[in-house]
């Protein structure tokens, strides 16, 4: 392995290139999907691969195949420079890297019970239970449950003489209930939204979430959010949202517009652009003084935690926004350069075929000093919404409307009535610097994201985020109004 | 690329080793290259090759499915016991009807030898073109120019054997001013169908129009909305119940309507795989022939797109939508779809509008509720106050709220052209006209 990797580099090398890396990836992914009792799919995947990413004259190429051969890695070595070359055609300033990064080393996720050893029986049992728990509740039209397991072991290795190997295991895993009546559909997902939870850890996690012993009581909730009270229309008033739902919100509303690439408008035609632009950084408010957001990629179980990025910096945690005020990136050595600062190590590719981006790490808001009970307690009128079920956001990443499964009435400090088709929006700023209550750590919890799509082509990413049930004040919610 | 034999070699090797099980392949193979800029210069580009290779094993009723880039011969064994393997310990599933027999395929051609040979250097040239234009404008460019190839093959122990080839490009620009941008994108399967310098000089117009942007109240509008826009309206509606499987779930905006006029009687929506002047495909992910699927006719609600299960549930014949087994919860969508064109020019559609707003583009549209298919959403890249017929003035950005259904039941005018755009996610075309809309529900405002 390392010398066809060293034989990319030197042939790089000694066509002219100023920098060149190659990853090697091999990817493992076994799932399972259930729906109403039928095993609908038990797949392995495989795929493998390498990527050589050089830069010319300043300017970027890369090329990829999955043939791990020495021939192959002769015509993707030549054309990556090829392509490099092209892209000087059309050239702004030369590409500056900053401070060499020269990386060694090995790791490895660390699980108590390596998912992989699980048989696929075990596995199937877990779902096959899950759903015959949800089948007992009369109107409950769709059951679904899935598990998924990824071991990725990735090689990276620059022409700064870094070489490390890495081994990132993840565990996932979710059952949804949904239900219908007239003219109303209604979903109820557990441990979170879109299918499943995940995890970079162990089988261990999926005991913990304990998918059958949860899966009657959101088949229950599906039935009952069919007749519930509908959200209030168009009005203000305080919310108190789930720790699922937070750590959305952490998502959409911090985590991509602090990526420093779309603040540089490299996503500007896709993804969009970012209001916290460069003059912000350490001058503005982004939220009340309880809002603490860290980016790490060494919190256990955080689906952005690893070794080392895919340029090969050391993972590492850095605040993002300190008692409200804005003040840190996730930045690539590139765009760090620009900033006169260091990468803080966010550079990852979806797979071996695809260019490393910025992407979230683990992104976290930070826990703060209350218990839920006492901050509902606290609440004398408000909504409490849990578990997401829309998401949209504008392309600066400042108005969004989200929606989720299921909320709750809030009155005279008490949890009231259930409330379905729950919608909330604001401006992002506005809507953090209301916070005044953040859960403790007893409330917090890493969320996974596996779903997060950014770049051309398109590159799905796994981030995660910390974040535990938080009150935010004179907020709009009810946008959606049956007709 | 592979071509025919080869594929087909492959195809009968991995079924060779499945011995006495039933099975099925699917082979898919990719070569794209993707130069993308920003800023006026190119900030990214990259190439990639790869193949995807499935199979279905059936042991009776029970399935199993590896999937995997490796194809030599250890590899090829490897995918096909893990296949095995999975079928073994797989309960029975009722509701797989078994492989489907030998298919005669229609001939469709989606094969440019021009857009396969594509070079970096072209398409550097192509985009070179574009930034110096948004240069010498004092503006800022971005986007994107794709090319690529794709073969696919599915082919099972019945005998089904298909193979089809097809090239395709894509060029996006957005070309950002002050406080204002403007967007335009062509797609097709011959990349010199793609007229890239008009694009970027509409978009550069779009740009400068736009600048120093109003702000209005949220509320109802009139709108007349680009193709982009009408592309967005089509590709959620597909999304979340066009497929029967939304239908058999009772998630779609079909459910209760089938049979009913529920749009305007100038909606027609239809599915065609074998549409020239769309992004043509012979079959589907079981190897069974497309169909063309009328969706909407006249504005009444017609059907569904099926694959051979949700056909099978539902008493009807599949029409050729299947998507891969590993995505079988989806269910079978559309993925050819057009919408009939009218007589009508945009410029006459904005002539005959004493107030409304003309969108360019619809931006992260999500689902609010599916049975009316509710969708939230910004407008991006150029919204344009219509006053007395004419163009007035540019507005900023708003959030809606909206059915698209209702949407597409108030609809006035259907423009005469219409354009092919590739889907966001790849794998999809859709071919669609400008539209007039008595009301669209804004429901915000950005900063």
């Amino acid at each position: 392995m390392k010398t066809l990797m060293t034989r990319a580099l030197d042939l790089a090398q000694s066509a002219g290139a100023q920098y060149a890396d190659i990853r090697v990836v091999e990817n493992r992914t076994e799932s399972i999907q259930v729906k109403n009792g039928v095993v609908e799919s038990i797949n392995f995947s495989d795929s493998m691969g390498f990527g050589i990413r050089v830069l010319v004259n300043g300017a970027w190429g890369f090329s990829s195949s999955r043939e791990l051969t020495t021939e192959e890695i002769d015509r993707v070595s030549k054309q990556a420079l090829e392509i490099a070359l092209a892209s000087g055609l059309v050239r702004g300033e030369k590409v500056d890297l900053g401070p060499p990064v020269s990386s060694q080393g090995k790791y490895v996720t660390p699980v108590t019970i390596d998912p992989f050893t699980i048989s696929l029986g075990d596995r199937l049992g877990v779902l096959l239970a899950a759903d015959a728990e949800m089948a007992r509740v009369d109107g409950v039209r769709v059951r679904q449950g899935n598990l998924v397991l990824i071991r990725e072991k990735k090689w990276f290795a620059n022409t700064e003489s870094a070489f490390t190997e890495q081994t990132i295991i993840e565990t996932g895993g979710g059952i949804v209930a949904t239900a219908v009546g007239d003219s109303e559909v209604q979903t109820r997902s557990y441990p979170n939204s879109f299918g499943r939870q995940q995890v970079t850890g162990g089988w261990e996690m999926a005991l913990k979430w304990d998918l059958p012993g949860n899966a009657e009581r959101i088949a229950n909730e599906a039935v009952e959010l069919l007749t519930a009270e509908p959200c209030p229309a168009d009005t203000t008033t305080t919310v108190i949202l789930a720790g699922d739902q937070v750590a959305l919100q952490v998502h959409e509303s911090c985590g991509h517009p602090i990526e420093l690439d779309r603040v540089f408008g490299s996503e500007a035609a896709y993804a969009g652009t970012s209001f916290l632009t460069q003059e912000k950084l350490g001058n503005f408010r982004y939220g009340s003084e309880l809002v603490n957001i860290t980016a790490d990629s060494v919190s256990p179980y955080g689906l952005g935690t690893f070794g080392w990025d895919d340029e090969g910096v050391e993972a590492q945690s850095a605040p993002i926004v300190k008692e409200g005020n804005f003040v840190g990136y996730l930045m690539s050595r590139e765009t760090a350069s620009k900033l006169e600062k260091v990468s803080n190590g966010c550079m990852r590719a979806s797979s071996w075929n695809r260019i490393p981006l910025i992407r979230m790490t683990n992104v976290s808001l930070e826990p703060g000093e209350w218990e839920l009970q006492d901050l509902i307690a606290d609440t004398d009128n408000g909504i409490y919404m849990a578990t997401n079920r829309s998401w949209s956001i504008d392309d600066k990443r400042y108005n969004f409307q989200f929606g989720t499964e299921i909320g709750y009435e809030i009155k005279n400090g008490t949890l009231g009535r259930m409330l379905r088709n729950c919608t909330y929006t604001g401006i992002t700023p506005e809507f953090w610097y209301s916070c005044d209550g953040v859960c403790n750590k007893n409330h917090w919890n890493m969320w996974g994201t596996p779903n997060c799509g950014k770049g051309q082509p398109s590159q799905i990413a796994h981030t995660g985020h910390g974040a535990a049930p938080a009150r935010f004040r004179n907020v709009r919610v009810g946008l959606y109004k049956p007709t | 690329m592979f071509g025919r034999e080869k594929a087909k070699d492959i195809g009968e090797d991995v079924l060779r080793r499945a011995g006495k099980d039933a099975a099925e392949v699917i082979l898919s193979f990719e070569d794209q290259s993707l130069t993308r800029f920003a800023n006026n210069y190119i900030h990214q580009n990259v190439a990639q090759r790869n193949v995807t290779l499935m199979v279905r094993l059936l042991r009776g009723k029970r399935m199993g499915l590896a999937t995997t880039n490796r194809l030599d011969g250890h590899g090829l064994d490897i995918l096909v016991e893990r296949a095995r393997a999975n079928a073994k310990i797989s309960p029975e599933d009722p509701d797989y009807p078994g492989l489907p027999e030998l298919a005669q395929y229609v001939a469709v051609d989606a094969f440019d030898q021009a857009t396969a040979g594509y070079s970096p250097q072209e398409r550097a040239k192509v985009v070179g073109t574009a930034c110096r234009l948004t240069g010498e404008k004092g503006l800022n460019g971005s986007g994107l120019f794709s090319t690529g190839t794709n073969e696919i093959v599915v082919a099972n122990t019945l005998g089904l054997f298909g193979y089809h080839s097809s090239t395709n490009g894509d060029f996006q620009i957005v070309v950002a001013a002050e406080d204002a941008s403007g967007r335009e994108q062509g797609s097709g399967w011959r990349v010199t169908d793609i007229p890239t310098e008009s694009l970027a000089r509409a978009a550069i117009q779009k740009a400068e129009d736009g600048i120093n942007p109003h702000q209005i109240d949220p509320g109802e509008y009139g709108v007349v909305l680009t193709p982009y826009a009408t592309e967005d309206l089509l590709n959620m509606l597909n999304y979340y119940g066009m497929g029967a499987q939304a239908v058999l779930e009772g998630r779609s905006w079909m459910n209760d309507r089938m049979g009913e006029k529920v749009m305007s009687e100038l909606v027609d929506i239809r599915d065609d795989g074998l549409e020239p002047e769309g992004v043509p495909m012979p079959f589907d992910f079981e190897g069974v022939p497309k169909q063309r699927v009328d969706v909407v006719e006249r504005g009444v609600v017609q059907g569904p797109v099926y694959d051979r299960i949700t056909a099978r549930k539902m008493g009807k014949t599949t029409t050729g939508h299947a998507l891969p087994p590993t995505m079988r919860s989806l269910g079978p969508i559309a993925t050819n779809l057009f919408m009939s064109p009218g007589k009508t020019s945009t410029e006459a559609m904005i002539r005959s509008t004493e107030r409304g707003l003309y969108i360019s583009r619809f931006w992260y549209t999500r689902l609010v509720h599916p049975r009316d298919c509710v969708i939230t959403g910004m407008t991006r890249d150029g919204v344009f106050f219509i006053e007395n017929g004419e163009l007035a003035y540019p507005v900023k950005d708003l959030r809606f709220t909206q059915s698209y259904v209702e949407a597409l039941a108030k609809v006035e005018t259907v423009g005469k052209e219409t354009r092919l755009l590739m889907s966001e996610f790849g794998g999809q075309a859709t071919r669609a006209p400008a539209l007039k809309i008595s009301e669209f529900n804004f429901t915000g405002l950005t900063v």
